[in-house]
């Protein structure tokens, strides 16, 4: 008696998640069209920044060659490059150079690498928009940021009129250390890597939040990524940045051309010889680089210049031995 | 006792009414303090509940207003997507989803359960050993979830079982989570079966296996659903361990238990409501009251058998 309720229990209960899988397992046979013969798996992982950016490459991609799946994870640039060195991932996304422990590490594994440029990006310091200040210079940038910074106010900054808010507190918002963002700002601004006062608010990975928390405060700051600071429209205001050859906004053809100094930078995407030896692997990274535009673009970042589409092409080429 | 039902409190009632009236005329009344503490103790109480009410409508009513123009079939029906956030959805986060908590399921109901009776009706509790199993398990309960993503990492999908980024390996991870809440409530309910059940048992020439299978588990079991119903709810709705084991913000093809990479809605969740564009934020939020719903059905199906159990023992 009782032990045919056990089964009853058991039945449903296995049945359970293959119930929800067969229901929700309808459209299957539509992803099966498509136009070429590739097939297999590519694993990207790596920071927040350049992810976005894999997501579109990966879905265009993949509307092409359905038979290909594309992933992609977002650890953190550091993260991510863990995996990539311990041979987990296929490719790493890197919004900044992968670092010397990264490289030991990927060396004691046996992966070689290759970076390749995707796309271009900016950081960008924000304040809200009614905040008298418009312009900042890099020294300036780093009297408020730098490690021990005894700047409490707007007044503090030296050089810098504030107008009626020289007496108001400056609130700081500024990405968590795991953060490619945080590792590329730190060294652009104060010169080392990792190298910021400690009483700024931790947003973490979540760029979106200091665009709020800027968004409700006159006197606050922060730095985002560019793509961040032109979805927020005139919800805050991007500060020009002059860096010894007057102030420069942070547009466009600003970062392109790298009048945008020292806060624009190239956005990368390493890919280990191993997942180059697959053929799928080769047409992905191409794929990414003829599109750059596109896939720029609609992800919210600047595309690539002509020199830079040749050398990212070439970075592929070396790996690959074509 | 339940044959009773519907006699007896009518009578019980009207006993205690009899005697309070018999009270007061000899004491007198009950004094105003006592009187005031009694509104004052009755209105903190209401208190509580109405914060705890507050924090879970604000979170159902912020997600209705903000995901409102998403709840379309798309939202269960496509894959995520980058490039057209407005028909994105929640496919193969929720298959995702799915996968890992049926694992979860699976996994827990024997071995927290066989857990539960081997320490409730076999273990000797005078035994050191055992009475540190014990402890172990209730601290184990309070260990933050990551530290279990972290051995999970470690154990299940590098080193010893190798098992790497996949769903299995997610499922076993929040299993181990989960665990000694399964086990704690498991404890409780074999140990509110009353002892004369066991004795009339093993007096009738039943063996100890026998007495457990027969008599005790089916009067424990709807104690113990209720255990696992809330180990799967908490299991379903964490997304720090699943980061560290490999489940991934973007798959556009359904996942599969033992190999390719898979996605869960909490981390799914996560991406999107990070997101600078305005539709992903809207996403994020249709996929909140997504979850609510999904963890109803779930929570509904195991209340139903719960309660179909109750049932079937006060028969």
């Amino acid at each position: 008696m009782i032990s045919k309720k056990w089964l009853q229990v058991a039945g449903v209960a296995g049945a359970f998640p293959f119930i929800l899988t067969a229901c929700g397992g309808g459209d299957d046979a539509d992803a099966s069209g498509g136009g070429s013969e590739l097939s297999g798996q590519i694993q990207i992982d790596g920071s927040s920044t350049v992810g976005p950016l894999s997501e579109v490459a990966a879905e265009l991609f993949m509307q092409k060659n359905s038979g290909v799946q594309v992933s992609v994870a977002m650890s953190g640039t550091g993260g991510g490059f863990e995996r990539f060195c311990n041979g987990e991932t296929d490719m790493n996304d890197a919004s900044r150079e992968i670092s010397e422990e990264e490289v030991a590490l990927c060396e004691e594994n046996g992966i070689a690498y290759e970076d390749v440029q995707v796309a271009n990006d900016a950081l960008a310091l924000v304040v809200n928009p009614e905040n008298p200040v418009d312009c900042l210079t890099v020294d300036q940038a780093k009297q408020i940021w730098d490690e021990g910074s005894s700047v409490t106010t707007w007044g503090d900054v030296e050089g810098l009129e504030s107008g009626d808010i020289a007496d108001s507190e400056i609130t700081l918002y500024g990405p968590g250390t795991d953060s490619g963002t945080f590792d590329y700002f730190t060294e652009a601004i104060n010169g080392e890597e990792g190298r910021i006062r400690t009483d700024y608010t931790d947003i973490g990975e979540d760029d979106q939040a200091a665009v709020v928390g800027v968004e409700g405060d006159v006197n606050a700051m922060a730095y985002i990524p560019y793509s961040y600071f032109t979805e927020a429209g005139d919800s805050i205001k991007p500060l020009q940045i002059d860096s010894g050859e007057g102030c420069v906004e942070p547009t466009l053809e600003n970062v392109q051309s790298g009048a945008y100094t020292p806060l624009g930078r190239g956005l990368f995407v390493y890919a280990s010889d191993v997942a180059l030896e697959r053929e799928e692997s080769v047409a992905f990274m191409n794929f990414y680089i003829e599109n750059s535009t596109e896939i720029t673009e609609t992800a919210g970042f600047i595309p690539l210049t002509e020199e830079q589409m040749t050398a990212s092409n070439e970075q592929i080429a070396s790996l690959t031995g074509n | 006792m339940v044959i009773q039902k519907g006699k007896q409190p009518q009578r019980a009632r009207l006993a205690v009414a009899g005697a309070r009236n018999a009270t007061e005329s000899v004491f007198g009344a009950s004094s105003r303090a006592d009187r005031i503490g009694n509104v004052l103790f009755r209105s903190l109480l209401l208190l509580g509940m109405g914060f705890a009410l507050l924090g879970m409508v604000s979170i159902i009513v912020w997600s209705f207003v903000d995901g409102a123009p998403r709840l379309d079939m798309n939202l269960i029906t496509a894959g995520p997507s980058s490039i057209t956030p407005e028909t994105a959805g929640y496919r193969t986060a929720i298959l995702g989803s799915l996968y890992v908590i049926g694992g979860v399921i699976l996994f827990i109901v024997p071995v927290g359960v066989g857990a539960a009776v081997y320490l409730e009706e076999y273990a000797d509790q005078t035994r050191w050993w055992n009475r540190l199993i014990e402890v172990n398990i209730q601290n184990l309960a309070a260990v933050p979830s990551i530290v279990f993503g972290i051995l999970g990492l470690a154990f299940i999908v590098r080193g010893p079982l190798d098992l790497g980024f996949v769903a299995a390996a997610g499922s076993l991870t929040l299993s181990l989570l989960v665990l000694p809440t399964v086990i704690l409530a498991s404890r409780e309910a074999i140990r509110a079966v009353p002892p004369s059940t066991r004795l009339g048992s093993l007096g009738l020439g039943a063996t100890q296996w026998q007495t457990i299978w027969h008599h005790v588990l089916p009067g424990a079991l709807p104690g113990i659903i209720t255990g696992v119903i809330l180990s799967v709810s908490r299991a379903i709705g964490e997304a720090a361990p699943l980061l560290l084991v490999g489940a991934v913000t973007f798959v556009m093809f359904d996942p599969s238990f033992f190999e390719g990479q898979f996605s869960v809605l909490p981390v799914q969740i996560f991406n999107y409501a990070g997101r600078p564009q305005e539709e992903f934020r809207v996403l994020a939020s249709a996929g909140v009251i997504l979850m609510l719903a999904v963890l109803l059905v779930m929570n509904s199906f195991a209340i139903w058998l719960r309660n179909h159990y109750e049932n079937k023992n006060a028969r």
